[in-house]
């Protein structure tokens, strides 16, 4: 939302104006108007429901079973029992648990300010800033599978370049994806790549909506460059950190098809989501025991969900 | 961000009788419903329309493949064309990759598998067996039984004792190397574990990586973990841990890590970064001296060298055990539970029990071995000629872990666990510990 | 939507004042010199990819992928076309992408509507359902899913040996539009807030019905978010690659993400070939991007910011 300090309309309606009320009962609602519109609400929220909601709650239900996916008669309620095995005998439980923590911090701390800080420099009548900002982007546009295979021909220790570049300085090949205490970081390398791009064109939306006369009245107060944008540009950028941080939360939670390209998700590179995939897809099936798993990425979500649901109507009431 | 999202809903306005939820929910259902009538006329369908049950023995049978590279899509291409000109009918091939037919296996038999589908022989079989998710060929198995030994048979046997499995070929795993290397440095194929130990440390003097060793794929492990059970606890004891009727944490297992510390020290390091197609290239460049993998290791050697290519049986480690047990998975066949044409694909499978399927397949794909008694062995190259002898004579075969042990079991414990061990084998007993506990709960029913 | 002037308008109209005014100052030099060295790292990896694609398998395999080339050649492209079949999964893709993308519109410009212009009653809790779903991960709705396609198909199974959701591409469709129609909404109800509704004030005084108001006035408005949301989700649904991976059985009809599964051997990969083969599936994403890249940006833009 366009934030004015001079109280100039712009373009939308004021949050608590009472026109729009006092104007609607003036209108007389056909039969026909009343159907039309509860089929265009009633149709997608019944396709949402059934296919989406449906699914993930019937998921938390199945937690709490043990089951092999053959056969819905043989599925057994064991109650906690996954959540006790997974918390104390699943040796990559918390390896997952931390390596997506990581994951998350890493996203907050490097490609994000690096996408906020090409937003800044591209947020300026600049020729090629169209140019820039789309091969910075680019890597967003393409597959994850197709990101994975792109680094492993850079990580491969016989055949990438990396350790071919290295072999002429006379640096022994290093073991990229195959090391678990390197792995990690060369997957995040790689997944660095695209999201800052996405947050790049994040942050070009939000500091298009920073007021100018803003930062005039900044400049005309002769405050840097710095100074005006940390006092003055990066607080009103709040609506979108906000969506900033909810998208990189849900995006380092739900990281997965990088590793499983790379090595199945094993050796260093555990992460919740391959957890839950190693165990209902693939020759394993055990339903519950990764239902339970996928629960727990649930509940995860669910308070990252609530905190941006809670600003939201937090906003609202401002 | 929307800082205004929606109308304040406290206004007046809209009468409630509109959101009748049942207004919603049958609006909904209709809309639901044409969308599947939509579904019925737009989606692909079945090949064939014929009778639900029966079928035709010449009709066109469906064939769900696993075999997406080239030389093994194009041997069964081959076979399929035998099929025809000897009688049989149209074979409407569904090839999906490797990986993702593996993968997908589950979903597939429930789903609509096809007629016939390419699968492997071991627990794995027997557990869709039991659970009823494919068809018994016991009436096939009388018609081609007399083609196999008695081992082949058990293998494709389930655990009522009915036939459930059409097998097509094997391939052993042994450990590979190199002719010519052998001979330039006086080097001799050890037949003792101790002998294979001392022959390392020769090599690692003349600069050679002793064992090529990669595990990326974490289960190129377990063929070393599998030799070393057989030779030092014996076959049945074996068989037994892969039933999860064993426990991992015994003292006979600690052994079998123990051993294995003594070959770690001559395997090439980062094994965990390394795929086995990397592996193999390091022998077929000269920088590896020996390789313990299935024989499709031959694949990855052209020319020249795949002529210098051999290898020797996994060495005995306790000569009361001996060597006589060899690791030699079978592929084969099964049929689904209700096939669309089910004379067809018992007379599919009939034709592929038979020795002129497996000459025709293994014409094209030279990388393994038939399994039928009568099958034409002239046209072995030198190397399935010694794949073939090692398999005829062995006392006991094995399919390998992933193939005899519980899946789940295999993929989401005995990996990770190996993977572990390679990396820091001091761990091995707290590993095994955890690995009979999680055996414990996968195991149960 | 031209009735009233939004700031960033009016920055523009002052910029493009002021750009002819700005003198090439050293600051400037750097910063595109700057600029110009970013973008060419994050381009690289992409570039490498298709170096690698235009070298021959033999030469890579005896010089290494790190030399100069002897020669380029487009064989690979050729092998991978063939052997991937990559035509054919093309087909299998756009039958899945382009009704998902039009019932995804379509479907989400109804709710949008809904929401937008005449207020619901527990409104704000639906959009907040439709947008939290499209954050869940994907894992957690494989299996129940899976199963709920294929009990549908049960009943059917013994008469028919037809499929009515499992294995077809109605049943990947359909999880498409469930699964992205909460951002669409989210994205549609922003935009549809900000039209002014002296325009359907004038055609509610004329008499138009709901849908009529829907159809001919509020939706032609909509063409920017349209625009932005349709390349937005054709790149995502392109992409995708689990649910056909679950939801299908035949291998044949699979899209193309698994297309480049065919080209990875089970015993023998070449990297070329792979290189080629990823090359050509990312063209299609890469074509409508820089196509339609204004409306792109446009689009995640109009998700995070309503303005």
């Amino acid at each position: 939302m366009a934030v004015s300090t001079t109280g100039v309309p712009t373009g939308a309606p004021a949050p608590d104006v009472p026109t729009r009320k006092g104007k609607r009962s003036a209108h007389r609602w056909t039969r026909r108007d009343r159907v039309v519109l509860a089929l265009m609400i009633g149709v997608p929220t019944l396709i949402s429901v059934a296919l989406v909601w449906v699914p993930a709650l019937s998921s938390v239900a199945l937690s709490f079973t043990r089951w092999d996916g053959i056969g819905l008669d043989s599925i057994q309620w064991i109650g906690l029992r996954n959540y006790r095995e997974i918390f104390t005998i699943y040796p990559p439980f918390y390896p997952a648990l931390w390596h997506n923590l990581i994951w998350l911090l890493f996203f907050l701390l490097v490609p994000t300010p690096i996408g906020l800080f090409l937003a800044v420099l591209l947020d300026r009548e600049l020729r090629f800033t169209r140019v820039y900002q789309s091969l910075i982007f680019l890597p967003v546009v393409l597959s994850l599978a197709i990101v994975g295979f792109i680094w492993q021909l850079m990580y491969s220790t016989d055949q990438g370049l990396i350790n071919a570049v290295l072999d002429k300085f006379g640096v022994a090949p290093i073991d990229w994806l195959g090391n678990p205490s390197l792995n990690l970081w060369a997957v995040l390398i790689a997944a660095s790549w695209r999201h800052v791009g996405y947050m790049m064109i994040l942050y070009l939306a939000g500091l298009k909506s920073v007021d100018p006369a803003l930062k005039e009245a900044a400049a005309i107060d002769g405050a840097s460059d710095w100074q005006a944008f940390r006092y003055v540009v990066f607080p009103a950028l709040r609506p979108i950190n906000i969506v900033v941080l909810v998208i990189t939360v849900i995006e380092s939670l739900r990281a997965f098809d990088l590793v499983y390209v790379i090595n199945g998700g094993r050796n260093g590179l555990e992460l919740l989501s391959v957890l839950v995939t190693q165990n209902i897809i693939g020759e394993a099936s055990r339903i519950g025991y990764g239902s339970a798993i996928a629960t727990i990425m649930l509940v995860i979500s669910t308070v990252f969900i609530v905190i941006y649901t809670l600003n939201i109507f937090r906003e609202e009431r401002r | 961000m929307g800082k205004r999202m929606l109308q304040d809903p406290d206004q007046p306005g809209l009468p409630a009788a509109v959101f009748n939820r049942r207004i919603f929910l049958g609006a909904g259902a209709v809309a639901l419903g044409s969308l599947g009538l939509a579904a019925c006329g737009g989606s692909s369908s079945s090949s064939s329309s014929g009778g639900s049950s029966g079928g035709n023995a010449t009709g066109p049978v469906t064939f769900g493949s696993n075999a997406s590279d080239e030389v093994p899509k194009k041997a069964f291409e081959a076979t399929f064309a035998a099929y025809k000109t000897s009688g049989g009918g149209d074979v409407k091939v569904n090839t999906v990759d490797h990986n993702t037919f593996q993968e997908q296996i589950n979903n597939y038999l429930q789903g609509r598998p096809d007629d016939v589908f390419t699968w492997f022989a071991g627990y794995r079989m027997r557990f869709f067996a039991k659970k009823g998710l494919v068809g018994d060929v016991s009436d096939v198995w009388e018609k081609i039984g007399g083609g196999f030994t008695d081992a082949i048979k058990t293998a494709s046997t389930g655990e009522d004792g009915k036939q459930y499995f059409v097998p097509l070929y094997n391939y052993p795993w042994a450990v590979h190397y190199r002719k010519s290397v052998f001979e330039a440095n006086g080097f001799q194929p050890p037949t003792t574990l101790d002998e294979m130990v001392t022959l390392g440390q020769q090599m690692k003097k003349k600069g050679l990586a002793p064992l090529a060793f990669a595990d990326k794929d974490g289960w190129p492990a377990m063929g070393t973990f599998d030799y070393l059970n057989m030779r030092i606890n014996g076959y049945d004891f074996h068989i037994n841990l892969m039933a999860g009727k064993e426990a991992w944490d015994s003292p006979k297992v600690a052994t079998v890590f123990d051993t294995w510390k003594r070959l770690l020290e001559i395997s090439q390091p980062n094994s965990l970064g390394r795929t086995w197609q990397e592996a193999a290239q390091t022998v077929a460049q000269k920088k590896a001296g020996m390789y313990l993998l299935g024989t499709f290791v031959g694949q990855q050697f052209t020319g020249a060298d795949k002529d210098d290519l051999t290898f020797f049986p996994f060495p005995e480690v306790d000569s009361s055990v001996g060597a006589d047990a060899v690791e030699a998975p079978i592929d084969g066949f099964m049929m689904a539970k209700r096939p669309k044409n089910a004379d067809g694909a018992k007379n599919l499978l009939e034709f592929l029990g038979s020795a002129k399927a497996e000459n025709s397949y293994l014409a094209t794909d030279s990388n393994d071995v038939a399994v039928h008694k009568d099958a034409d062995t002239s046209k072995y190259n030198a190397l399935q000629k010694q794949a073939s002898e090692l398999i005829s004579n062995a006392k006991s075969i094995s399919q390998f872990l992933d193939r005899d042990a519980d899946p789940t079991f295999a993929s989401t414990v005995a990996i990770p666990a190996f993977q572990s061990f390679i990396k820091n084998p001091a761990d091995a007993a707290s590993i095994a510990k955890n690995m009979e506990a999680q055996k414990k709960s996968i195991y149960q029913s | 939507m031209t009735a009233v002037q939004t700031p960033r308008q009016a920055e523009q109209g002052s910029a493009r004042v002021e750009r002819r005014r700005r003198p090439v100052t050293r600051g400037r030099i750097l910063l595109h010199v700057f600029l110009v060295i970013t973008s060419l790292v994050f381009l690289f990896p992409l570039l490498y990819s298709v170096y690698t694609s235009l070298r021959p398998y033999a030469e890579t395999a005896k010089y290494g992928y790190f030399s100069l080339p002897r020669a380029l050649t487009f064989a690979n492209y050729a092998h991978a076309w063939q052997q991937s079949r990559v035509l054919h999964f093309l087909v299998n893709t756009l039958i899945i992408v382009v009704p998902s993308l039009l019932l995804i519109l379509l479907l989400s410009s109804f709710v949008a509507f809904g929401l937008a212009r005449f207020g619901v009653r527990g409104g704000k809790w639906l959009l907040i359902m439709f947008t939290a779903g499209n954050l869940l991960p994907q894992q957690i709705l494989l299996t129940p899913l899976y199963q709920a396609y294929r009990l549908w198909d049960d009943q059917n199974w013994v008469v028919e040996h037809q499929a009515f959701i499992y294995d077809t591409y109605w049943g990947v469709i359909a999880i498409h539009v469930a699964f992205q129609i909460g951002f669409c909404t989210f994205v549609l109800t922003n935009y549809m807030q900000t039209l002014p509704h002296e325009l359907t004030e004038a055609a509610l005084v004329d008499g138009a019905g709901a849908w009529r108001q829907y159809w001919t006035i509020t939706m032609p408005l909509c063409r920017p978010p349209l625009a932005a949301l349709a390349t937005l989700e054709f790149t995502w649904i392109y992409n995708d690659f689990l649910w056909a991976l679950v939801l299908m059985n035949t291998g044949d009809k699979r899209p193309i993400t698994s297309a480049l599964n065919n080209l990875r051997g089970e015993f023998f990969t070449d990297n070329n070939l792979l290189a080629a083969g990823s090359v050509i599936i990312v063209l299609p994403t890469v074509l409508v991007f820089v196509l339609l890249q204004k409306q792109f940006v446009g689009g995640l833009t109009l998700g995070a910011n309503k303005g």
